[in-house]
């Protein structure tokens, strides 16, 4: 089957690169899957896990937002964060999803930084599926 | 002239130092190697988002975007002053300071016409004791940052920007040269105007065979998500590229240090060799004089 190069960058350093089959990916309009010759695409993604298929395998990698680029023969996602499922920290994810969820209560009431404990808490919630394979 | 007992215990503190200074030379060594691959892993990620943007910004219906323009009017301009924790590093953080101070003392006559940023104690402490405006401060970077260390800063500052808190950011570090030299840098972080200079010249043409791309929903919405995302990843570059020079500046701090303790203990036992012969001397002297004496 035909293969493309994908690289997952962050700031902190390449996460994945190599020949893939097929990548598939949350964007912020839904789920988006690329093969080998798309047409070339600029798209933002949301928090959600990209999927990276070869050899009948699926491979999982957590992304907290960022940008895809498609061009051809080439996929490029730039993103602010990404985990391997083994390298994420299960328990930090997970205190982060309490911290969050308290936040989000107290937010409620007061009506403040609702938005960022909304979006810590999907960050958390992405890491702890993807750590157990869930998605 | 100084006692043999006292030259000794001379002698053995300057070895003490020069243990310490040596032990911390390989360390800034180590930590200096750590953080140029830090920087190497962090070039691809700034190319692509910079390539994104230009062709973008160089597509055929000229999107234009408030973080791309140069405002009309600078009431308040931001410094971001990126300084190390500690000092033992020679001109690391003394001379980026002398420089930055002395560069807002030329371009504003108050207070209220700019703001500061600051990374790093000594920074702090230096701005703090004059009584400059620090909006932000965050102390105690890991030696090895990661990007979640200082997205809350850098996105902060973007977004005091966007707001119209400030109309202009720099940003001064130290960029590194190589192990030996650095160079106090100011750049322009905000607006991003440089990409109107790339979008001009011929670099676009370069790029522009790749811009034929579907915008996913479309340009501006990525603009918007990209840019702010761009400026604080340049903030974390900066970053990356201070820590590399405060290694570098550290180690040769340091290495002259140990020379220098070298350079004292080889005087200093010289002193000591003189002093004791000296003293065997003058002890025969005694000797002699008093067997002649009984003769």
């Amino acid at each position: 089957m035909k293969t493309m190069q994908t690289n997952v960058v962050t700031p902190d350093g390449s996460v994945f690169s190599g020949q893939v089959e097929m990548v598939s990916a949350k964007t912020q309009a839904g789920d988006l899957g690329i093969l080998p010759d798309h047409i070339p695409l600029v798209t933002p993604l949301a928090i959600g896990a990209i999927r990276i298929k070869l050899n009948n395998k699926v491979e999982l990698i957590a992304v907290s937002g960022g940008i895809m680029e498609v061009r051809g023969d080439e996929v490029n996602i730039l993103a602010e964060s990404a985990e391997v499922p083994t390298s994420i920290d299960v328990a930090r994810a997970r205190a982060a999803k309490e911290r969050a969820e308290r936040r989000l209560e107290q937010a409620k009431k007061d009506n403040l930084d609702f938005n960022r404990a909304e979006l810590a808490l999907k960050r958390a919630i992405n890491r702890l599926e993807v750590s157990q394979n869930k998605i | 002239m100084a006692s043999l007992k006292d030259i000794k215990t001379r002698i053995g503190s300057t070895k003490k130092t020069k243990q310490i200074t040596k032990a911390m030379e390989m360390v800034s060594a180590a930590k200096l190697n750590k953080a140029q691959g830090k920087a190497e892993a962090f070039q691809p990620y700034i190319e692509k988002i910079r390539e994104v943007v230009v062709s973008i910004a160089s597509g055929s219906d000229g999107v234009s975007h408030p973080m791309l323009e140069a405002r009309d009017e600078i009431k308040k301009t931001a410094y971001i002053v990126i300084t190390a924790d500690k000092g033992l590093c020679g001109a690391y953080n003394s001379g980026l300071l002398r420089e930055t101070l002395k560069l807002i003392n030329k371009r504003h006559s108050s207070p209220d016409e700019y703001g500061i940023i600051v990374m790093g104690k000594v920074g702090r402490d230096f701005f703090k004791k004059r009584n400059m405006p620090i909006f932000q401060e965050i102390i105690g970077v890991a030696d090895q940052p990661e990007y979640s260390d200082i997205k809350n800063i850098a996105s902060t500052t973007v977004q005091m920007f966007e707001d119209g808190l400030f109309d202009e950011v720099y940003v001064h570090f130290n960029h590194f040269i190589s192990a030996m030299s650095f160079q106090v840098t100011e750049t322009k972080l905000l607006p991003l105007t440089d990409f109107d200079e790339v979008v001009e010249s011929g670099e676009a043409k370069e790029a522009a065979p790749k811009s034929d791309y579907i915008y996913e929903p479309d340009a501006e919405t990525i603009l918007n998500q990209l840019l702010p995302h761009y400026a604080e990843t340049l903030i974390f570059g900066a970053l990356l590229d201070g820590k590399a020079s405060e290694f570098g500046a550290r180690m040769s701090a340091m290495r002259s240090a140990t020379d220098n303790a070298d350079n004292m203990i080889g005087e200093l036992t010289l002193k000591y060799n003189r002093a004791r012969q000296a003293a065997i001397t003058q002890e025969i002297n005694e000797i002699v004089s008093g067997a002649s004496a009984q003769n």
